[in-house]
């Protein structure tokens, strides 16, 4: 499948690193054609259980951390515009519901996207994956159907295909897997285990061609056609 | 942080008894310990910026240690804790990195309100 030009791209995700491991491919992709991309990253992963032994970090400094690797991350994958929002990593279902689906709303009215990119309710693993993307969905549902962008979701719980069947979309992105890889490097905190397993990998002659690096795969939300605001109105 | 010496501890532990101080606690087996492992029980808990005041401060047992705060009314006792730092802010941080390098619980004391 090939991408279409794309007027504006927002990414919503909730962790550093969340971005490159879903969608970094096609971020740099879409940066490469030119498209404005915005990601809003809610929290600083500061809950991040990785500090090593011996540490490397402690709770107290792992937020700067990654802060900065995420800045690094983002320049990899050609995000013109990252916006750290400041929330607490683990805390974003315990947030008021409405004032999180506001504050994707102004997002959408001040930048104008035509495609969004969070993660698959129900199918995310993490309470903070679910709640953001429960937040994204229920704004772009409220919007009239003529001005919704596209949301793209990404699933992963051991159960997303044998229930949803396979994703919508898959892209090839192995054109940018370097900016990919490098995207992933630059989270260190939370991809040293990984990369360090890669590196190994190649060094024993294996190529880094494991699918996930090269395609991308995501589910389309699909909402109603009226708009009626009826309960179950929002589904994939 | 440094692996735990039992006398630096104790000396860091008294000089904050009696005051006025903030408090984190957290333990946890990480998000996804539900998603490797279906049959596995998720638990944890987190406190985060709590003001009390303690007693008696006291770090026991081999490592990892267990480190019990008395109050007027109560307690506070973490178990697992390997490592500890007084850092540049004065504040006391003590965590339990399990052998992977995974913080399996912290316990963290400060005179100041920590970070949101």
């Amino acid at each position: 499948m090939q991408l279409e030009k794309e007027r504006h791209a927002l990414l919503v995700f909730p962790h550093p690193d969340d971005e490159a491991f879903t969608c970094g491919g096609t971020v740099r992709l879409l940066a490469n054609h030119g498209v404005p991309v915005t990601y809003a990253c809610l929290t600083l992963g500061e809950m991040g259980r990785n500090l090593g032994n011996p540490p490397f970090a402690t709770r107290e400094s792992l937020p700067e951390i990654r802060r900065i690797e995420l800045q690094a991350a983002s320049k990899a994958m050609g995000i013109s515009d990252l916006r750290m929002l400041g929330f607490r990593d683990k805390t974003i279902e315990f947030e008021d519901d409405e004032k999180m689906v506001q504050l994707v709303l102004d997002l959408i009215a001040e930048l104008n996207p035509s495609l969004i990119f969070t993660f698959l309710p129900g199918f995310s693993v993490h309470p903070d994956h679910e709640a953001t993307a429960r937040a994204v969905v229920e704004a772009v549902r409220r919007l009239p159907k003529e001005k919704r962008p596209k949301v793209w979701a990404c699933g992963f719980a051991n159960d997303t295909v044998e229930r949803n069947g396979e994703p919508h979309i898959e892209l090839d992105v192995s054109s940018v897997k370097l900016d990919k890889v490098a995207a992933l490097r630059a989270h260190l905190s939370q991809t040293a285990w990984m990369m360090s397993d890669s590196a190994k990998r190649v060094e024993d002659g294996q190529p880094m061609s494991d699918s996930w690096l090269n395609v991308e795969r995501f589910y389309v939300i699909e909402f109603p056609d009226d708009n009626d605001h009826s309960l179950d109105s929002a589904t994939i | 942080m440094q692996e735990i010496k039992v006398d630096q501890l104790q000396d860091l532990l008294n000089s904050f008894a009696h005051k006025d101080v903030y408090i984190h606690v957290e333990t946890t087996n990480g998000s996804y310990a539900s998603h490797y492992d279906e049959k596995f029980f998720n638990a944890g808990a987190f406190i985060r910026n709590v003001r009390l005041k303690y007693e008696l401060g006291k770090v026991v047992g081999d490592a990892p240690h267990r480190v019990g705060l008395k109050l007027e009314h109560g307690w506070v006792y973490v178990q697992g804790l390997t490592h500890f730092l007084l850092d540049d802010q004065n504040r006391l941080l003590m965590a339990g990195l399990d052998y992977t390098g995974k913080l399996a619980v912290a316990l963290e004391i400060s005179e100041t309100p920590f970070t949101y």
